[in-house]
């Protein structure tokens, strides 16, 4: 009490009645108790980050779908809570996390970060998708405390059972964790793991099982926090699966290593909140722009600070890992050639376009764009960064407010501007990579999310220019007008939009051609023999990430010209992965990748008003969840989807006469389609029947010339020998064609 | 005065000294060795000079021009280059590109010199392969080819022989001496003693983070302490 006093008087002039104490007291407990959910939260990821190295960015997630699991049981079915709460934790929890291990995670082991990082993001999607579509998001879900009541009181201040029975779980927690993993066999075999899992092998541990019980005890943690912030908050899906975010900083503190040091950080941080949210008002003299959103804010500020003080991670030479990874060096005839196609292709498509179809059309390429911005950066330089998409924001909220009566202006300060703010994440974060750079671009996007995008118009510390970032929600932003020219139909957008991406397209691969390109890729693989070759290491990255933030506002400026208004909804931090996470599938070191996610997600998004799914009412859900499992199933793919389909329709491109009679069929099939009234379907669906005829044509005549063909034979056809039999199983056919090879016929 | 003078260099990593008070020079137009057990301390001393690590004590300098402050990529641009134990090359990356790198960054030479530099080391028959497509052998010539495009005034090679059948091994021998002899300061980690013992000019043996012995081939060869640290044996036959 004595002390609680004199931290109170510490507090200033807002704490000088003794009444004041009280009310510091009162916020001391809300403030435990957030962190004490923090640092269960926080907790469970520490323990599945030490024991399996995968950095889980679907924790929150998992938390957000044992809350909903719980509210099932307990409310929608009418279980005692302490069933419910026992089924969630000790049942469900743990059957998830071993099945989540099962089908995902051991499979990511002597993967890269960037796919464990894709693997996890996608998840995270997925899930938000699953809990939106299993609990109708429209249902209010709230204020479902345990043991409903005052509670008691300590000292004067109410704790009501809730806050209570919140701390002391988390004390069990941190005393539990610490048994686990120091004083049993199962938890030093799970560090044993992580620190060097074949050696653990060996010495008979089991790492498998030992990774499966700490993604079990992990998403059992994460459920418990989910079912503790149900007392506090509603649940929604989005929200609830980022408020795991806060518990980063937490984890980040403990260096995603030391659990005291987690709750640590959990306590800080709770604490600076709950008084944050009792005095800022008062500290700030009711200042409205640092309101709760502000407050909600803090956290990210907090997390992306820690990654900016923790101990520098020095350059270290840890010799070249050899990856499967192959970044193509496509040629500038091949550039253009593709450039060409993309805008040619898209004039000819407009003929056949509802306007509809033309938005979708026009959103595929800004899609494209900011995917295609991602490619120098991750793709070349192997920098991870999980805010274009906020960048893009910006790129939109600058031309609208100077692109005034569409001045090109405009898209040339999106680009300038998204430029200076993308260094401006970057200078901080310069040494980082991996999991910590993308925890810190995620960091400021959030940021934005929370608190920048949603500030009140203000005017610019001295000067007269007063910045309305989204208005008072929505903002409109002008059609472009170049040389005379106004861009004001959907279909003008298209083109402009089509044109656009074929020039950044150009671009990018002008610049992987060139002496940069060829840093960056030197980067990628070494920065510590970037360094000894006397490569100035700040200035690359620095550049790279301009140049990438710069392309990803240009992708935005159209967007929001292309939608007429934007708002802050448009530019949140979930509504952005699925273009990280489809370009890595696709390919992020190809352009053609880049256009694979534009492809992917401005179809998924139009798919479900196309008339034969129109009335399927599950589709939209399905839709959702789609790209979240492209990442989940495809991001293992080092070289991304668009270079398997380059691979299997090559052979048409070189059979030069077969491919001009595609070509001719496809001419004459758009124009049979653009001269009647049969509807562009018909175009769709007859160029991919014609090209899957063309390309099986050319391979089975390729197969044609290799029977005929001179020399010893392969036993078994596409298989390798010493696969048949594990790839899939001996056939009779094996069995004879061996026991050809090897004259067994005659003997028997 | 030496090209390279490390001088009182000391590193600890947490209670463990990894260094110890070392000073190791490297003369213009010679070979010098720096040879010793695992665990020695040879690497750390390479990562002290070319500055991916602080030492708690100790000055290195290059022609006289203290480097202590300096990032790793002003070191290289005053004229240091290395090579790595593990292996640190650019492995999306052609052997031809991963010169390339190097002599772009410096501005030091164009492509026909790119190529000559690659065939002095004796891969131009895999100049256009990926160069995490090569055996470590020829992998660490990459690495040899990639600093001497940087047109080093010191050399930092950390176990080049590492991989190298006999043949190879004498190849690159040769090419130490001629190094040596076009004026560049090379500093030679190894542990092929026979390799060390017949390019090097002077030798440094470093045992536990200490120096134990400094001198020639023969002088080191029958240095007791140095004998005693290879285990008692004879170091001809380590």
């Amino acid at each position: 009490m004595v002390l609680a006093a004199w931290l109170a008087q510490g507090l200033g002039p807002a704490l000088d009645a003794s009444s004041d104490v009280d009310k510091f007291l009162s916020f001391t407990v809300a403030g435990l108790s957030v962190a004490a959910i923090l640092a269960v939260g926080a907790s469970g990821l520490v323990l599945t980050y030490t024991t399996t190295g995968v950095f889980n960015f679907a924790h929150g997630a998992i938390g957000m779908l044992g809350a909903f699991a719980y509210w099932q049981l307990r409310f929608d079915w009418g279980w005692p809570a302490p069933l419910a709460i026992a089924t969630v934790l000790f049942v469900l929890g743990p059957l998830f996390g071993a099945l989540l291990e099962l089908v995902i995670f051991r499979g990511l082991q002597q993967t890269t970060e960037t796919v464990k990082l894709v693997v996890t993001v996608s998840l995270l999607f997925s899930l938000i998708g699953l809990a939106n579509w299993v609990w109708d998001p429209d249902v209010l879900r709230r204020d479902a405390k345990f043991l409903s009541g005052r509670g008691f009181d300590v000292a004067g201040v109410a704790v009501t059972w809730h806050e209570f029975i919140t701390i002391v779980v988390a004390v069990a927690v941190a005393a539990g964790l610490r048994v686990l993993l120091y004083h049993t066999r199962a938890g030093i075999a799970m560090r044993a793991a992580v620190d060097d899992r074949p050696l653990a092998a060996l010495n008979g541990a089991r790492p498998d099982r030992s990774s499966m019980l700490a993604w079990a005890i992990g998403s059992s943690l994460a459920a418990l926090s989910g079912i503790l912030f149900v007392g506090t908050i509603s649940l929604a899906p989005a929200p609830m699966s980022l408020l795991i975010v806060n518990a980063y900083a937490a984890a980040m503190i403990g260096r995603l290593r030391s659990l005291p040091m987690t709750f640590v950080g959990a306590l800080v941080l709770g604490l600076t909140e709950g008084y944050l949210r009792g005095y800022l008002s008062d500290w700030t003299d009711n200042n409205q722009y640092f309101d709760s959103t502000f407050v909600s804010a803090v956290p990210v500020i907090v997390l992306f600070v820690v990654l900016l003080v923790l101990p520098s991670a020095r350059l270290r030479a840890h010799g070249t890992a050899r990856t499967r990874e192959v970044v193509p060096m496509p040629s500038m005839r091949g550039a253009f050639t593709f450039a060409a196609v993309v805008v040619a292709g898209t004039a000819l498509a407009i003929p056949l376009l509802t306007t509809a179809n033309a938005v979708t059309m026009g959103r595929m390429y800004g899609l494209a764009i900011v995917a295609l911005a991602l490619v120098p950066l991750i793709g070349l330089a192997g920098q991870v960064s999980l805010a274009h998409w906020s960048l893009a924001g910006i790129g939109a909220v600058t031309m609208a407010h100077l692109g005034t009566g569409g001045s090109p202006m405009g898209i040339v300060w999106a680009f300038v501007f998204t430029a200076l703010v993308g260094a401006l994440i970057a200078l901080p974060t310069l040494r980082l990579s991996g999991i910590y750079l993308a925890l810190a671009t995620a960091a400021f996007a959030v940021f934005l999310d929370r608190w920048v995008f949603r500030l009140r118009p203000f005017d610019l510390p001295f000067t007269d220019v007063k910045i309305a970032l989204f208005g008072t929600g929505s903002v409109g932003v002008p059609d472009l007008k170049l040389f005379g020219y106004t861009f004001d139909t959907y279909y003008r957008q298209l083109m402009l939009m089509a044109t656009t991406f074929a020039l950044m397209s150009v671009f990018v691969v002008w610049l992987r051609r060139s002496r940069f390109g060829r840093r960056l890729l030197a980067m990628k693989d070494s920065p510590a023999a970037c360094a000894t070759v006397g490569m100035n290491l700040t200035m690359t990255k620095l550049t790279i990430f301009a140049v990438s933030a710069g392309m990803a506002g240009i992708g935005g400026a159209l967007i929001g010209s292309l939608q007429g208004s934007t708002n802050q909804q448009n530019w949140e931090f979930t509504v952005g992965l699925p273009v990280f996470m489809v370009a890595v599938v696709g390919g992020i070191q190809r352009v053609g990748g880049a256009l694979f996610a534009g492809i992917s997600l401005a179809v998924l998004a139009a798919m479900p008003d196309w008339p034969v799914l129109r009335n399927v009412s599950w589709f939209p859900n399905l839709a959702t969840v789609t790209p979240g499992l492209m990442g989940i199933g495809l991001g293992r793919n080092p070289n991304g989807a668009v270079a398997d389909m380059r691979e299997a329709f090559e052979p048409l491109a070189r059979a030069r006469a077969v491919f001009l009679a595609f070509l001719a069929a496809l001419g004459a099939l758009y124009l049979y389609v653009v001269t009647s009234d049969v509807g562009a379907w018909w175009l769709i669906i007859g160029g991919v029947v014609l090209l899957l005829g063309a390309t099986a044509f050319v391979q089975s005549r390729a197969r044609g010339a290799d029977t005929g063909a001179a020399g010893p034979q392969p036993m078994f056809a596409g298989d390798e020998l010493e696969w048949v039999g594990i790839d899939r199983p001996f056939t009779p056919d094996d069995l004879a064609a061996l026991d050809d090879r090897l004259g067994a016929l005659e003997v028997r | 005065m030496a090209a390279l003078d490390c001088s009182g260099v000391t590193v600890s990593f947490g209670g463990h000294l990894a260094l110890d008070d070392v000073d190791v020079t490297a003369a213009d137009g010679a070979v010098t060795g720096l040879i010793g057990p695992n665990g020695a301390g040879k690497t750390t001393l390479f990562n002290v000079v070319c500055g991916l690590l602080t030492p708690s004590r100790g000055v290195v300098s290059l022609g006289g021009r203290e480097l202590n402050r300096l990032p790793p990529y002003k070191r290289a641009r005053l004229g240091l280059a290395r090579t790595f134990q593990r292996l640190e090359l650019f492995g999306l990356l052609t052997v031809r590109e991963n010169v390339l790198v190097a002599a772009d960054v410096r501005g030091t030479m164009g492509a026909a010199e790119v190529e000559a530099v690659i065939e002095r080391v004796g891969l131009a028959g895999r100049i256009d392969d990926r160069v995490d497509e090569l055996p470590t052998g020829q992998a660490r010539l990459v690495e040899i080819a990639r600093a001497l495009a940087t047109r080093p005034r010191v050399l930092l090679l950390d176990e080049p022989a590492s991989g190298l059948d006999e043949r190879e091994t004498d190849e690159l021998g040769r090419l130490l001496r001629e190094l040596a002899a076009e004026g560049m300061a090379v500093l030679l980690v190894e542990h092929d003693v026979r390799l060390v013992m017949e390019v090097c000019d002077l030798i440094h043996v470093l045992d536990f983070g200490r120096i134990i012995a400094v001198g020639d081939a023969a002088t080191v060869r029958s240095d007791e302490a140095v004998l005693a640290a290879y285990l008692g044996g004879s170091l001809e036959a380590s």
